[in-house]
């Protein structure tokens, strides 16, 4: 259960760095969409397991690094 | 020199000293001494009615949490808006690593409001009273004092008794009064914070909070000017005669601010808890027949007039209905007025007014804006009034700050409040209320360029 539970990923997102470019939403829709104007709408910031290595891919897309991945303090 | 001596040496002791415990007409604490004198308290007049605030007590007992578990029997809630619980916020930052910083916020901001204005005018040392004792409590060496740069005439009265009590020595850490731009959003805790530490004062990403890393990575006390007043009073006459006002789940008096269709509108000390009916009460009651109650200003929640006015003011009572206390307004919208103009004007006002910095305050709010507009005045039809209330629900959680937030539940309050009326613009155009004279004085300068903001 411990091992789990510190393998938890939640996104965060900078809302202020975030510029609208919605890379992220293309690799991750099943968590990020985009509003009207391209801005990132966020589902669920907790980031199930098998969906760790899209959030990574999403994460690393964001040409403006204003998505992030934390460990969920559990 | 002592506080003692400067306050027998600067005026004969009165014949009959008022005791600050003792309540002024109409139950006021923080304002009695207006009522007494009719005019602003001078250092004197407030030494003659509270004496010197009590430092030394807390010092002698070498015990600084006294004060915070004073405050936290007395119930004490946040006056700036999130009403959140004093005495837990003055512990975070007191158990905070490193020497700690006291910011007291006398942004006022909400164009509603004047309630700040007003206590910083009538009783200034109160609040420089609560600054003082807050630093004592948590243990900080550093103290600021917000301001905005709009307002000269309390610049130049605030810096008046702050020389006053330097000269007395009354302040263990010397309060440093900072102008700052006088923007809706600069009034946010976050923007404090990045001015103060050399930034524009604009919301920033939270976290951190700046309770854990706020000025100088330190960790800050921020709170609204009134609170600190009550704090000042809490101090000298305890926890249990805080609670002789008010109710036992919402104690001790608040400020509010009375806007719109009542008699006398201006400022008033009011009990807690008390019912908003009551409270227009204070400023006379209503001055014709309301549709419905503007409450907590620009950032606040339409209610009809009829759940409104039974309602008790109190974080909890509100929550249910809604609504909140935020920075104590109520504006009393008359029947003969058109909520939908009232809150086209506001949401415009808000769009105009967010920090550009976030994609919902730079598109999704200036597009709930003109869709509102649209809708006040009879050119919006039923998809368009989807694609708004669609609008709205996505601005809620998804700016740096809360100012999205505010607008979105400004909006669907008011959307829910003048929901006859929202049936009425679709269908017939416009009611003839739309060409009258707003109830709300809404500011209408333009969006603030990039470098007004420091
Ligand atoms: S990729 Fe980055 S900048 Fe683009 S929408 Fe997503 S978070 Fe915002
Ligand atoms: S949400 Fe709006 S006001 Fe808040 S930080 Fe972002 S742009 Fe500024």
């Amino acid at each position: 259960m411990a091992l789990t539970r510190s393998r938890d990923l939640s996104l965060r997102l900078d809302r202020i760095a975030c510029e609208g470019h919605g890379a992220c939403a293309e690799l991750l829709p099943e968590l990020l969409s985009l509003d009207e104007w391209g801005f990132p709408v966020v589902h669920s910031a907790e980031v199930p397991p098998e969906l760790a290595a899209h959030a990574r891919r999403a994460v690393a897309a964001c040409p403006v690094l204003a998505l992030r991945l934390d460990r969920r303090p559990s | 020199m002592t506080a003692e001596s400067v306050h027998e040496s600067t005026r004969p002791m009165p014949a009959v000293t008022t005791d600050g415990s003792a309540p002024g007409p109409h139950g006021t604490r923080l304002l009695a001494g207006w009522f007494t004198t009719g005019r602003a308290a001078d250092l004197t007049d407030h030494l003659d009615r509270f004496g010197p605030a009590p430092l030394d007590r807390v010092a002698r007992r070498g015990d600084s949490s006294a004060l915070v578990r004073a405050v936290e029997e007395a119930g004490l809630t946040g006056r700036g808006g999130a009403a959140f619980p004093t005495a837990r916020k003055l512990q975070a930052v007191a158990d905070g690593r490193g020497s700690a910083v006291v910011v007291a916020n006398a942004m006022e901001s909400e164009p509603a409001s004047a309630k700040d204005a007003t206590l910083l005018q009538l009783a200034p040392h109160l609040v420089l009273d609560g600054i003082a004792l807050a630093t004592q409590a948590v243990g900080a060496r550093e103290a600021h004092l917000c301001v905005a740069r709009t307002r000269q005439d309390q610049v130049h009265e605030l810096r008046a008794a702050l020389a006053e009590r330097e000269r007395h020595r009354l302040d263990p850490v010397p309060v440093q009064l900072h102008e700052l731009p006088h923007h809706y959003v600069s009034s946010e805790e976050s923007a404090l914070v990045a001015w103060l530490n050399g930034g524009d004062a604009r919301p920033t990403a939270t976290p951190p909070r700046p309770f854990e890393k706020g000025v100088g990575k330190r960790p800050t006390l921020i709170d609204n000017v009134e609170t600190l007043a009550q704090l000042a009073l809490i101090a000298r006459y305890g926890p249990a005669w805080y609670r002789e006002a008010g109710a036992p789940d919402a104690p001790g008096t608040t400020l509010v601010t009375l806007g719109g269709a009542v008699r006398h509108p201006g400022v008033y000390e009011a009990p807690m808890g008390a019912e908003l009916g009551r409270l227009l009460a204070y400023g006379g009651g209503p001055s014709e027949r309301l549709s419905a109650v503007l409450v907590g200003g620009f950032f606040g929640s339409w209610l009809p007039a009829a759940t409104a006015l039974p309602a008790r003011f109190t974080k909890q009572a509100l929550a249910e209905l809604g609504a909140g206390p935020g920075a104590g307004v109520l504006v009393a919208l008359p029947e003969r007025a058109c909520g939908l103009a009232e809150t086209a004007s506001v949401l415009g006002f808000l769009a105009r007014n967010g920090a550009q910095q976030c994609g919902p305050c730079r598109f999704g709010l200036p597009a709930v804006a003109e869709d509102f507009a649209a809708l006040a005045h009879g050119r919006l039809d039923a998809d368009g009034l989807h694609r708004l209330e669609r609008r709205v629900g996505l601005l809620a959680g998804r700016g740096a700050c809360r100012h999205p937030d505010g607008a979105s539940r400004f909006a669907a309050t008011a959307l829910r409040t003048f929901a006859a009326d929202v049936g009425h613009h679709l269908r017939f155009g416009p009611c003839p209320a739309v060409d009258h004279p707003p109830v709300l004085d809404v500011p209408t300068g333009p969006v603030p360029g990039p470098d007004e903001w420091r």
